[in-house]
């Protein structure tokens, strides 16, 4: 008897008891969907870092200083002297001075939130940032502590400088401030809460408000992602030759970040997977568990094929085929639970989580295999029946 | 005529317990190609065993068993298999069709099993299913039609395959005796057509229908010879003058 002969028994058996087909399958229907939901979420979760991290811009580095166990300092002047040095693969670099202060735009009541943070003239660069009106801080601004600004796209809106943004001036600290620069939106939604409201400020004046010697963090740009590691090493070996202690320092490329983190992404995926995949071993056992009540039920019917000529080859196949039928089209139904599931889930939390191929694949694969394995057994239990006992089977 | 079935010395020991059941106790005949034969005794006198081994579902504790010159005695499950494909058709007492598949596909499993092509299954079933004159019934499912129709189908299925020997196993227990007449004038005349059928039955009423009758009794042959003559219905524990009364008044013992 044929391959698809044996198919179109196992459908027409699975037909004749609906009920108990679809509750067969739901075990594995569930199994298979919650696989491809997790892991298309997961895939959506491990873009959604990736993007986030590519706009902060994958050849950047960042260097903390903390001093910590030594006594020794690495300046600005030091790391302005490096950066010549190695202008071959450094694009660009910036001091970070995080500030804590209020900032209050000109005619209002009450202060803005929003972030804002010292830095040097080549951190537009580093952030690959677009002026919209006016200009960047300056050399000359860094060097002479000139208290200037240079804001993001939310100051132009309507909310607060409505397209004057440039040549206006808002107190920071108390303290009067010249905008003279507005950035080019960042994000479509130029609110509050966007990145598009932020601050910047030359680095020697925000280390000042800070009361700070020196500047604890820097933002190195590699000319390109292939000199990344080169850069870190160098700079380690720089930083290294200065404190002579690991502890006095990091250095972290966001390359390598995004890396790690992607990794502890894919990992706790396929961990959550694989538990959603014990319920494909559950179901798999339920298949399992009706296809022993099958043939017990169909002991006779065993008896009549094998009276007719049936092999044991025959009997085994036809079972293991309605067990493998059965856990396919739980599969296939579940691909479209998982789809469906996913797609839904993406829109609530606003990411886009769609099923890779492979997910699917694996899952059809992962199905039809559960039926091949738990449909074996009954169908060697069937297929061993003696036909005269069969026979006489009430 | 051509020897299609011979049995020599066949024995068939069941162990129950400390007990040992000889169900078949040293069985010797001869069955040849055309013949009718009806294999009769009551319940325990080995017929059941013999059938089993006839149809290749049992195999001999001891002896040989030849079907059409090949050794089935010998034969592995699949090889028996095969020769129960090939070689037997089998008509059973409670039909035996199965029951989710329409008329016309029971009666093309055998042809299934031998690897036959779609088209010509189906064009081969629907001739036997047309000699036992129930065309109209190719579509409808066994539960659909009464047991005298259900039987024609199953000796429908029997045909099919074209088979050596025909193996009828109390083809009428389960019918009236109207029906089970028809069913009887329906093996005689496959018989009148040259087919070989031997006929299962504890009934002597049905077995006379037969040309020939093999009679067992504890596991043994009592009688084998034409079915025409008293002897061949006579049962050796009751008074041969009351056996006779029975069988004119057409009742069984």
């Amino acid at each position: 008897m044929g391959i698809i002969q044996s198919f179109i028994l196992a459908l027409k058996s699975l037909l004749n008891n609906k009920m108990r087909a679809f509750l067969t399958m739901l075990g594995i229907i569930i199994g298979v969907g919650s696989v491809i939901l997790i892991m298309s979420l997961g895939n959506g979760m491990t873009k959604e870092v990736e993007d986030s991290f590519e706009s902060m811009g994958t050849q950047s580095i960042t260097v903390t200083l903390t001093g910590r166990g030594s006594t020794r300092s690495y300046t600005e002047d030091d790391m302005y002297d490096f950066v010549e040095e190695n202008r071959n693969v450094i694009e660009a670099y910036t001091p970070t001075v995080n500030v804590m202060a209020t900032v209050r735009p000109t005619g209002w009541t009450e202060d803005l939130s929003t972030s804002i943070s010292g830095v040097g003239e080549e951190y537009l660069t580093v952030k690959s940032y677009n002026t919209d009106q006016g200009r960047f801080i300056s050399y000359i601004d860094c060097y002479a502590r000139e208290k200037v600004c240079y804001v993001g796209a939310y100051y132009n809106s309507s909310e607060v400088y409505n397209g004057n943004a440039v040549g206006s001036t808002l107190k920071i600290n108390g303290d009067i401030y010249k905008i003279i620069g507005v950035a080019e939106e960042i994000t479509d939604a130029t609110d509050e809460d966007s990145s598009d409201n932020f601050i910047v400020i030359p680095y020697t004046v925000a280390l000042r408000m800070s009361r700070t010697g020196t500047v604890s963090s820097y933002t190195l740009l590699a000319s390109s992602e292939d000199t990344v590691s080169q850069v870190k090493q160098i700079m380690l070996n720089e930083l290294y030759a200065t404190y002579e202690d690991e502890d006095a320092y990091s250095v972290m490329a966001l390359a390598e970040v995004l890396d790690t983190l992607t990794s502890i992404l894919d990992t706790m995926v396929v961990v959550i997977a694989c538990i959603a995949g014990i319920s494909l071993l559950v179901g798999g056992i339920g298949i399992m568990n009706i296809m022993l009540v099958s043939v017990t039920e169909r002991t006779r019917e065993i008896g009549i094929r094998k009276a007719l000529g049936a092999k044991r080859r025959d009997i085994k196949l036809q079972f293991v085929i309605e067990a493998m039928t059965t856990s396919l089209i739980g599969g296939i139904f579940g691909i479209a639970l998982g789809v469906i599931g996913a797609d839904a889930a993406g829109d609530l939390l606003s990411m886009s989580a769609s099923p890779t191929l492979t997910s699917i694949v694996v899952s059809v694969g992962i199905s039809v295999g559960v039926g091949v394995l738990f449909g074996y057994l009954p169908a060697k239990k069937a297929s061993e029946l003696n036909p005269i006992d069969a026979l006489r089977y009430e | 005529m051509k020897e299609l079935i011979v049995f020599e010395h066949i024995y068939k020991i069941y162990q129950m317990g400390d007990t040992e059941v000889r169900a078949a106790d040293d069985i010797s005949f001869k069955i040849h190609k055309g013949e009718f034969v009806a294999i009769v005794g009551q319940s325990g006198s080995g017929k059941s065993t013999c059938m089993n081994i006839i149809g290749a579902l049992d195999v001999p504790t001891e002896g040989s068993y030849y079907l059409d010159g090949a050794d089935v005695g010998t034969m592995d499950d699949n090889q028996l298999a095969e020769i129960r494909n090939k070689m037997l058709g089998f008509i059973f007492q409670q039909y035996n069709l199965i029951p989710k598949l329409t008329v016309i596909e029971n009666i093309e499993l055998p042809l299934l099993y031998a690897g036959v092509p779609k088209s010509i299954r189906r064009k081969r079933a629907k001739e036997v299913l047309n000699k036992v004159g129930l065309s109209e019934k190719a579509k409808n499912l066994p539960s659909q039609l009464s047991g005298g129709q259900q039987q024609r189908v199953s000796i429908a299925r029997a045909l099919v395959g074209d088979p050596s020997v025909i193996l009828a196993d109390e083809p009428t227990g389960a019918l009236d005796s109207r029906t089970g007449r028809e069913v009887l004038e329906f093996l005689q005349k496959l018989h009148s057509d040259g087919n070989t059928i031997v006929l299962i039955t504890h009934d002597n009423s049905i077995a006379v229908k037969a040309e020939r009758i093999i009679r067992l009794q504890d596991g043994k042959v009592v009688y084998d010879g034409p079915s025409n003559v008293p002897e061949a219905v006579v049962n050796p524990d009751i008074p041969i003058e009351l056996q006779k009364k029975n069988t004119e008044e057409g009742g069984g013992i």
